[in-house]
């Protein structure tokens, strides 16, 4: 037997700075949206798992409580909160796997909704991820810390501030084609370069926005899948990966992990394509947590789909364009959209709307079988990668 | 009742949360030599790796540090950025983070890297790298707390 989970419905809203709607009714449109496009209803799910990044974002502590009703868990309808930071979506979607692979659950409901124009402190409040002796005295906040990831990648792989700007051209390119994109205007290497210094080196336009919106998705067992009337997108393997707290103790010639790339990331994947019983180069399209340019580079190879040296040039000869042999980030990605809450989720939403052919107007002209999900939360703490296909696989099955 | 309709759609609130931290007894030992100027790591005795700051344990070993080994001031620079954006609630820009590897050391600590010229981002370029050599600072003893901030980093050379 499969241990293969379906994805029978998703949802996003359209991403964007603000929205007048509080957040539960956000959530209750996006839960509503994706199990109308599963065609159940609410009384079929077993289970709800609300996808919420940290709580000062929206300023209210424990929000589940506020929220759990709009998430569907009325009626004795069990709930669980998921805070991974930026791989909240996708940590989430994991934990609903887990429910479904079980045989806990038949039926769950992932949602989420995130509200980051809410605040302007946005990076006020991620620099209190840091703890308050040794790290947090300092400017730390995401900003900068991807800042100084870039610097070590540069001066690892020779990387310029052109290859980031591309890599940038390249999300804008796509963004604009996404109807649920925050950010759907292109732009060019030239403007990137000319965009205001942030934090050296990142650029104005080597970032993602500050966006809110809610998104949700539908999880059933191959039972549950068998009764829709069109072919679901699949869950084939997921995994995990972790590396050490402290930012400084990943760089030296002692460090087990250097800050400029993120190993945990490759084995995440390499344990999400093992339990699919495929390898990174069956991958034909992937979805990579990744809100700089910056962390784009260092993603596409620990994600196995090329040496951290080859990254550059293959992302300069359209590789990882959406008409390229492998797109990266077909809906634009992070840097076209980011609410936090939900960011790694629509991730894995992109991927199953690509293998099913209904991304619209981003979709890759021939449906990929095997895509990659990955999210990325704290600062190389949570890493999540989850393979996507048309259809059922498993470890399992392949080796019956 | 007012005469004048209230704002509605809109409300505006601050959270002003008030903390005690303690700060347990390796970090306060760690406080106690900044506060005398200097910087102390401890040591993993399974990796055998010195930690700085230091904390209670190795996460790699997950075994108990031993303490006190003085490191530094001269240490090498392993990332940092200049922040040119001003972020609400955090310090006006120009200003420069470093972690910086200090001699006997195996990791690297954070702190503020100063320097006149942080404002032209071609020096930057040009002036700061991976391996750039610097050296901690610390302020004169009458203005220090015992507190991260008693200590930054300058470029070790001319």
């Amino acid at each position: 037997m499969s241990d293969a989970v379906a994805i029978l419905g998703t949802s996003q809203t359209e991403f964007r700075h603000h929205y007048e709607e509080p957040q539960p009714e956000l959530v209750r449109r996006a839960a509503s949206m994706a199990l109308a496009d599963a065609q159940l209803e609410l009384a079929d799910v077993d289970a709800v798992v609300y996808s919420m990044a940290p709580d000062a974002m929206i300023g209210v502590m424990h929000p589940e409580r506020w929220v759990a009703d709009a998430a569907g868990a009325i009626e004795g309808r069990p709930i669980l909160r998921v805070n991974t930071g930026g791989a909240t979506g996708l940590s989430s979607a994991q934990l609903a796997y887990h429910h479904v692979a079980s045989g806990l659950f038949r039926t769950v409901l992932v949602v989420g909704a995130e509200r980051v124009g809410e605040s302007g402190d946005a990076q006020m409040i991620l620099n209190r991820i840091w703890d308050p002796f040794y790290e947090r005295p300092f400017p730390l906040n995401t900003v900068t810390m991807l800042a100084m990831q870039a610097v070590r990648f540069a001066d690892r792989y020779g990387t310029t501030d052109e290859d980031l700007a591309r890599v940038s051209v390249k999300n804008h390119r796509h963004g604009a084609r996404n109807c649920h994109a925050h950010i759907r205007r292109e732009v060019t290497v030239d403007e990137v370069l000319e965009s205001e210094t942030i934090a050296y080196p990142l650029r104005f336009l080597d970032l993602c926005p500050q966006s809110s919106g809610a998104a949700a998705m539908v999880l059933a067992n191959a039972d549950v899948a068998r009764t829709a009337d069109r072919a679901p997108a699949w869950i084939n393997g997921v995994g995990v990966g972790t590396e050490t707290y402290w930012i400084g103790d990943r760089m030296g010639p002692r460090a087990a992990a250097d800050h400029a790339e993120s190993p945990a990331l490759a084995s995440a994947v390499e344990s999400a394509c093992a339990r699919s019983g495929i390898g990174a180069h069956d991958l034909e399209l992937a979805e990579l947590y990744a809100p700089f340019s910056s962390t784009e580079l260092h993603a596409i190879p620990d994600a196995g789909l090329c040496e951290s040296g080859d990254v550059a040039a293959r992302l300069a000869d359209g590789e990882f364009d959406i008409e390229g042999r492998l797109p990266v980030n077909p809906s634009g990605g992070v840097m076209c959209s980011n609410p936090i809450a939900v960011t790694a989720m629509v991730r894995a939403i992109e991927c199953a709307l690509q293998v099913t052919g209904t991304a619209g107007g981003h979709q890759v002209h021939s449906p990929p079988t095997h895509a990659l999900a990955t999210g990325i939360g704290g600062d190389h703490e949570f890493f999540a990668a989850m393979a996507i296909g048309a259809e059922p696989r498993s470890r399992t099955e392949v080796r019956a | 009742m007012s005469t004048t309709a209230p704002e509605t759609g809109i409300i505006e609130e601050r959270w002003d949360i008030t903390y005690r931290h303690s700060t347990g007894s390796v970090a306060s030992a760690f406080y106690a030599g900044l506060h005398e100027g200097r910087i102390h790591g401890v040591r993993c005795p399974e990796c055998e790796r010195v930690l700085v700051p230091p904390r209670s344990f190795c996460d790699r070993d997950y075994a108990t540090t031993e303490g006190w080994l003085p490191v530094g001031p001269d240490g090498v620079l392993e990332t940092f950025t200049v922040v040119y954006r001003k972020f609400r609630s955090l310090p006006d820009p120009p200003y420069a983070i470093a972690y910086v590897r200090l001699a006997g050391a195996d990791t690297a600590i954070l702190s503020y890297l100063r320097d006149d010229r942080l404002g032209d981002v071609d020096w930057v370029r040009e002036g700061l790298a991976v391996g750039t050599p610097l050296r901690a600072v610390f302020a004169p003893a009458g203005e220090r707390a015992g507190r991260m901030t008693d200590f930054w980093f300058e470029l070790a050379g001319p």
